[in-house]
C-alpha cells in the first residue's frame, strides 16, 4: 500500500535551521472491518490514518508536533510548532538525551503473507463470514453468532536529519467467531480468533465453517455445564490464554518507563527494580522467554523501532533469572539499563513510547498429553475472557471461556466461568511443565501511555502447567 | 494560531467539504458526515519534569454512504488544504460506491433523517502553550509528580443529505496528576474551561494534605468482607463499568447483560439508587453519530428499578424497541448517579469500622451473568477503626456483584457529588463525563 512520497528532505532541511536534530515519520493506515451477525451485515466500515510526526531535538530534549497537512508547508508548520513547545519545555526536561537515541539506520521491512490482503474480495470476504455465522446456528439457544475480521494495512516510512530511511509495510489481521448460548438467565460466549501478520490465505471457507460449528458447540456446552469448582488445584493454561498471562504479569512490568515511573499517573509502575535484573528468579528453571520482533507472522514483527533502532531477539528471562527489560534507546540511556527496540507509537498523531513487541515464552518438551498426565486434580483452561492486574503488576485475577476438570491424568468434564488468581513472582515460580507446541496469539489492543495508545503485539507460547493455583467459578 | 481561529477554520472547511460531497449524490443514494476534530498540546510529567510534549492538530471525516438498503462508512483525515480535501472526499464516495453494490442487503438499517440541528460551542481561557510547563510545576516544586495535562479545543459535526446540522465545540484543559511519597501517592485532578493559577494550587494543596496521611503506619489487611466507603472517585470508577455493556439493549437481547436480571424484572438494585444519563452536564454533544439529539435528562435506573435501557435506533429496529438517542456502542455518555443523604463530615463516623477506598483500578467483569467485577485499590485507601483513619493499606483486590454492591449492601450515598470530566485520549481526546456521589457499601469482598 504505497503512499504519497513526501518533501521530507526540504522539511528536515526547515527543521534544522532552529533544531539540533529532526526526525520525520510518515505513517499511513488502513483498517477495514467487516462483520456478520446472526446471517446478517452487521459491519462494513474502513478507516483511513495518514499524518507525520515531526520531531525535534532542541537543549536535549526530544519533542513531537503532529500534522495530516502533507504539503511541504504543512510540514514547516508542524517543524515549528514542535520547535517552539520543545524549546519551551526544554528548562524542564526530564534527561538530556543527544542524536544518540536516533542512530541512523536504513533499510526496508515488509510482512510475510501468503495473499495480499488487497486482492481478497468483498464479496469473497462477506460470504465466509456469512457462512461462518450461518454454521453456528445448531440450536435456538444460540441466539448471538458473530463472524467478523480486522484487516490492517500500514506503511511507516522514517527519515532523519542523521541519515535514516527506513520503510516498512505490514499486513496484519485479525478473524474472529463468536457463539453466544443463552437459556433463562444463563449466557455463555465462546470465541475463537486467528491474529497475525496474515493476508487473504486466511479465508480458507470450508476450515472457517467447521470452526464456527465447534464455536458454537462448545457454547451450548459451556451453557449445560457446572460452574469451576474452587480450590487450590494443578492448573493448565492453553496458548490462547497464556497469550494474557505472558502481557500482563511479564510483558507490562518489564517496561522500562514503566520501572521509572513515566507510566505511575496511569497504568502503573512496576514491581520490578533496576536492581532486579541479573537477580530475580522471577519463575521456575522451566521458564524462558523471549522478545522477538523477527519471528514471521506474529503480530508485532518488525524490523525498526520508530526511533530507527534496529529490532533482534534478545532473552528477557533464561532459566527462570531475569535478564534484560523492555527499554528503548531512551530509557537504557535513562536507566543504564540494557533493552530492547521496543520505541514504538500507535500512529502519526502518538510519540513512541515503550511497548512490548512479541514476547514469547520458548517451548519445552512435553506434549500436551503429558502435562496433563502430570495432574492429579486440576483444570485446563482455554481463552480469555477477563483480566485485572495491579498497577505494580503483582495480584491477578484472570478469567478464561472454557475450562475442563482433570481428574487422575484424564481430561473430563466441561465447567463454565472458569477463573484463577495469584501473585506473579510466585505464580511463575509454579511453572511444572512447559509443552513442546507453541501457537501465536495477540491483541491490537494494549492500552498504555499519556496521551493513551493501543499497540499491536504478540505473544507466542506452548501450554502450560503451574502447580497448587487458587481456582475459582462463577456465582452459583 | 488561536482557539477561536481553529473552531472557525474547521467550521468553514467542514460546511464547504460537506456541501460540496452531499452536491454529488445520486438519486437514492443519502449520505452523512461526521467530523471529530481537535488542536490540543499534550504534556507528560514525572518527577514534576517534562517526560514528553506533543502537540497534535487533527480532523477526521466520516462518510456514511445509504443506497440499495446497504450501508458504507469509510474516515479519513482532512489537511485543512480545500482541493485536496474535496478530491479526497471524492475519492471517499467513489470507493464507497464501488463497495455497497458488494455487499448483501442489511435489514436492520437505519434510513437516515432530519432530526433537526443544532450548535454550541463553549470557549475558555486556556494557557498560551509556552506559559502551561511554569505553570503547572512552580506550586509542585519538591514533589514527585507524575502528570498528564491535555488542553485546547475539541470538535464533533454532523451533516447529513436529509439537511440535518450539528456542531459542538469546546475548548478545556485537564491535569490528571499524582503525587508521590515513594511507593505512597495520591491521585488528583484539575480540570475546566479556565485555568486558575491559585485554583491550581489549592487543588495541589488538598492533595498533599492526604499524602501526609499516608505517612501514618501501614495496615495488613487480610481478605475478607468489610464495610467499605467509595469516596467519588472510587465510586465513578465502579459506575463506569454499566457502560461495559451493563445498560446496552444489544447487549441484553444478544446474551451480553450484566443487568440481565435487572432488565428482566426478576432482580432490583437499591432504592437509594437513581441514574441519569444527564446532559444537562454538559460534557458532551447531545447528537449521537446519527444526527439523533437525546433527550436533556434520561432516567435509566430510578429508586433501583431499571426504567430503561440505552436504545439506539438500530437495536430498535431489531428488537422492535424504542430509541433513546443512544450512539450504536449503547454506553453512558454523561452518567449522572443521583446523591444521597450521608454528609460529607459523617462519613468516617458512619463508616465506623472498616476501609475508605479513594481509587479502584483496573477492573473486569469477573462473572457477567451475576454482574461480578474484579479490581484492585490504589492510591490512598486506609483503614479506618472506629471512626479515625488509622492508616494506609496495602493495594487489595476485591471481587463483587453489582447487585450486592448496587443493591441489598449499598448502606449510604453522600449528599456531595463530584464531576469527573472524561479523560479518554486513546485516537483523540474524548468528550463527555460522569457526576456521582460516594457510596457506603457493608460487606464489600476483597480476596487477595
Amino acid at each position: 500500500m504505497p503512499h504519497t512520497p513526501l518533501p521530507h528532505e526540504p522539511a528536515l532541511h526547515h527543521a534544522l535551521k532552529s533544531a539540533d536534530w529532526a526526525g520525520l515519520r510518515h505513517s499511513c493506515e488502513t483498517t477495514t472491518e467487516r462483520a456478520v451477525r446472526n446471517g446478517r451485515p452487521e459491519q462494513n466500515q474502513s478507516t483511513l490514518e495518514e499524518g507525520v510526526m515531526c520531531e525535534v531535538l532542541v537543549n536535549g530534549h526530544f519533542g513531537y508536533a503532529a500534522t495530516a497537512d502533507l504539503s511541504l508547508a504543512g510540514l514547516q508548520r508542524a517543524f515549528d510548532r514542535a520547535v517552539a513547545t520543545t524549546r519551551a519545555t526544554s528548562a524542564h526536561k526530564v534527561f538530556g538525551f543527544t542524536a544518540e537515541q536516533r542512530p541512523p539506520a536504513t533499510g526496508s521491512y515488509r510482512s510475510a503473507r501468503g495473499r495480499d490482503l488487497d486482492s481478497t474480495s468483498v464479496a469473497e470476504i462477506t460470504d465466509c463470514l456469512m457462512a461462518a455465522s450461518q454454521a453456528m446456528a445448531l440450536s435456538d439457544l444460540v441466539v448471538n453468532r458473530s463472524a467478523s475480521v480486522m484487516m490492517v494495512q500500514t506503511q511507516i516510512d522514517y527519515f532523519s536529519s542523521n541519515g535514516t530511511a527506513t520503510t516498512q509495510s505490514f499486513d496484519m489481521l485479525d478473524l474472529m467467531l463468536s457463539a453466544t448460548a443463552a437459556s433463562g438467565l444463563e449466557s455463555q460466549t465462546r470465541t475463537w480468533s486467528r491474529t497475525g501478520q496474515l493476508g487473504g490465505e486466511v479465508f480458507d471457507r470450508d476450515a472457517l465453517v467447521q470452526q464456527a460449528e465447534l464455536t458454537a458447540r462448545e457454547a451450548l456446552a459451556l451453557l449445560a455445564a457446572d460452574n469451576c469448582p474452587s480450590g487450590t488445584l494443578d492448573l493448565i493454561l492453553m496458548p490462547d490464554q497464556m497469550m494474557l498471562q505472558i502481557h500482563e504479569s511479564i510483558g507490562h512490568p518489564l517496561e522500562l518507563d514503566r520501572i521509572l515511573g513515566d507510566e505511575r499517573n496511569y497504568a502503573g509502575w512496576s514491581f520490578v527494580t533496576a536492581a532486579d535484573f541479573g537477580q530475580l528468579q522471577y519463575g521456575s528453571s522451566l521458564m524462558n522467554v523471549s522478545f522477538d520482533p523477527t519471528q514471521s507472522s506474529e503480530l508485532a514483527s518488525y524490523a525498526f523501532d520508530d526511533g530507527g533502532h534496529r529490532a533482534t531477539k534478545q532473552m528477557l528471562i533464561q532459566d527462570g533469572v531475569l535478564q534484560r527489560g523492555l527499554g528503548s534507546l531512551e530509557s537504557q540511556a535513562r536507566s543504564g539499563l540494557p533493552g530492547v527496540a521496543n520505541f514504538r507509537s500507535s500512529s502519526w498523531n502518538r510519540a513512541p513510547i515503550d511497548r512490548m513487541a512479541n514476547i514469547n515464552l520458548e517451548p519445552g518438551t512435553a506434549s500436551l498429553a503429558d502435562l496433563i498426565t502430570q495432574v492429579e486434580r486440576g483444570v485446563l483452561m482455554h481463552t480469555n475472557r477477563s483480566w485485572s492486574i495491579d498497577d505494580y503488576r503483582n495480584k491477578f485475577q484472570f478469567g478464561c471461556e472454557y475450562g475442563q476438570m482433570i481428574n487422575n491424568g484424564q481430561l473430563g468434564r466441561v465447567v463454565r466461568n472458569p477463573n484463577y488468581r495469584g501473585v506473579t513472582v510466585d505464580f511463575w515460580n509454579r511453572l511444572a511443565g512447559v509443552g513442546l507446541d507453541a501457537t501465536s496469539h495477540g491483541t491490537a489492543f494494549c492500552g498504555k501511555g499519556e496521551p493513551s495508545q493501543v499497540i499491536r503485539v504478540g505473544h507466542a507460547s506452548p501450554p502450560c502447567l503451574f502447580k497448587s493455583i487458587e481456582v475459582f467459578g462463577g456465582q452459583a | 494560531m488561536n482557539c477561536l481561529d481553529f473552531i472557525s477554520r474547521v467550521r468553514a472547511h467542514f460546511d464547504a467539504v460537506a456541501s460540496d460531497l452531499l452536491s454529488q449524490l445520486a438519486d437514492g443514494e443519502d449520505a452523512a458526515l461526521n467530523i471529530c476534530a481537535e488542536e490540543t498540546l499534550y504534556l507528560r510529567f514525572n518527577n514534576n519534569r517534562v517526560r514528553q510534549n506533543t502537540d497534535v492538530e487533527q480532523l477526521a471525516v466520516s462518510l456514511q454512504l445509504q443506497a440499495q438498503g446497504r450501508t458504507v462508512q469509510k474516515t479519513r483525515p482532512l489537511s485543512g488544504n480545500m482541493d485536496v480535501d474535496r478530491a479526497a472526499l471524492q475519492s471517499l464516495l467513489g470507493q464507497c460506491r464501488a463497495e455497497i453494490s458488494a455487499l448483501p442487503a442489511d435489514p436492520n438499517q437505519v434510513p437516515m433523517q432530519n432530526n433537526g440541528s443544532s450548535s454550541e460551542e463553549f470557549r475558555g481561557g486556556l494557557l498560551a502553550p509556552e506559559r502551561v510547563v511554569p505553570a503547572v510545576v512552580a506550586p509542585a516544586d519538591g514533589c514527585d509528580l507524575a502528570g498528564f495535562y491535555a488542553g485546547g479545543t475539541v470538535i464533533r459535526g454532523h451533516q447529513n443529505s436529509k439537511g440535518q446540522r450539528h456542531w459542538f465545540a469546546n475548548e478545556t484543559f485537564f491535569l490528571d496528576y499524582s503525587i508521590y511519597n515513594g511507593a505512597k501517592a495520591v491521585k488528583g485532578r484539575y480540570a475546566g474551561a479556565h485555568w486558575v493559577d491559585a485554583d491550581w494550587a489549592a487543588n495541589l494543596q488538598r492533595s498533599r494534605g492526604l499524602l501526609q496521611l499516608l505517612n501514618k503506619p501501614q495496615q495488613d489487611i487480610k481478605p475478607g468482607a468489610y464495610r467499605t466507603y467509595l469516596a467519588p472517585q472510587a465510586f465513578a470508577d465502579l459506575t463506569g463499568m454499566l457502560g461495559w455493556n451493563a445498560l446496552s439493549s444489544a447487549a441484553w437481547k444478544q446474551g451480553r447483560c450484566p443487568f440481565k436480571k435487572l432488565a428482566d424484572g426478576v432482580a432490583t438494585l437499591s432504592p437509594l439508587l437513581s441514574i441519569d444519563e444527564n446532559f444537562g452536564l454538559g460534557l458532551a454533544p447531545r447528537f449521537n453519530s446519527l444526527g439523533e439529539v437525546s433527550a436533556t435528562c434520561l432516567p435509566l435506573i430510578q429508586n433501583g428499578e431499571l426504567k430503561t435501557l440505552l436504545t439506539s435506533s438500530r437495536s430498535a429496529k431489531e428488537y422492535g424497541l424504542i430509541a433513546n438517542g443512544a450512539d450504536e456502542r449503547e454506553a453512558p455518555r454523561a452518567l449522572d448517579v443521583k446523591p444521597g443523604l450521608l454528609a460529607e463530615q459523617d462519613v468516617l463516623s458512619t463508616l465506623g469500622t472498616g476501609l475508605y477506598l479513594s481509587n479502584l483500578h483496573y477492573l473486569n467483569w469477573s462473572d457477567p451473568v451475576s454482574a461480578r467485577i474484579t479490581g484492585m485499590t490504589r492510591y490512598a485507601c486506609f483503614w479506618v477503626q472506629d471512626g479515625e483513619i488509622i492508616g494506609p493499606i496495602k493495594d487489595l483486590r476485591w471481587d463483587e456483584s453489582l447487585y450486592s454492591a448496587l443493591g441489598s449492601q449499598l448502606m449510604a450515598l453522600t449528599s456531595h457529588t463530584e464531576v469527573d470530566p472524561a479523560v479518554d485520549t486513546y485516537f483523540q481526546r474524548a468528550l463527555g463525563g460522569t457526576r456521582g456521589p460516594g457510596a457506603l457499601i457493608d460487606g464489600f469482598s476483597f480476596t487477595l
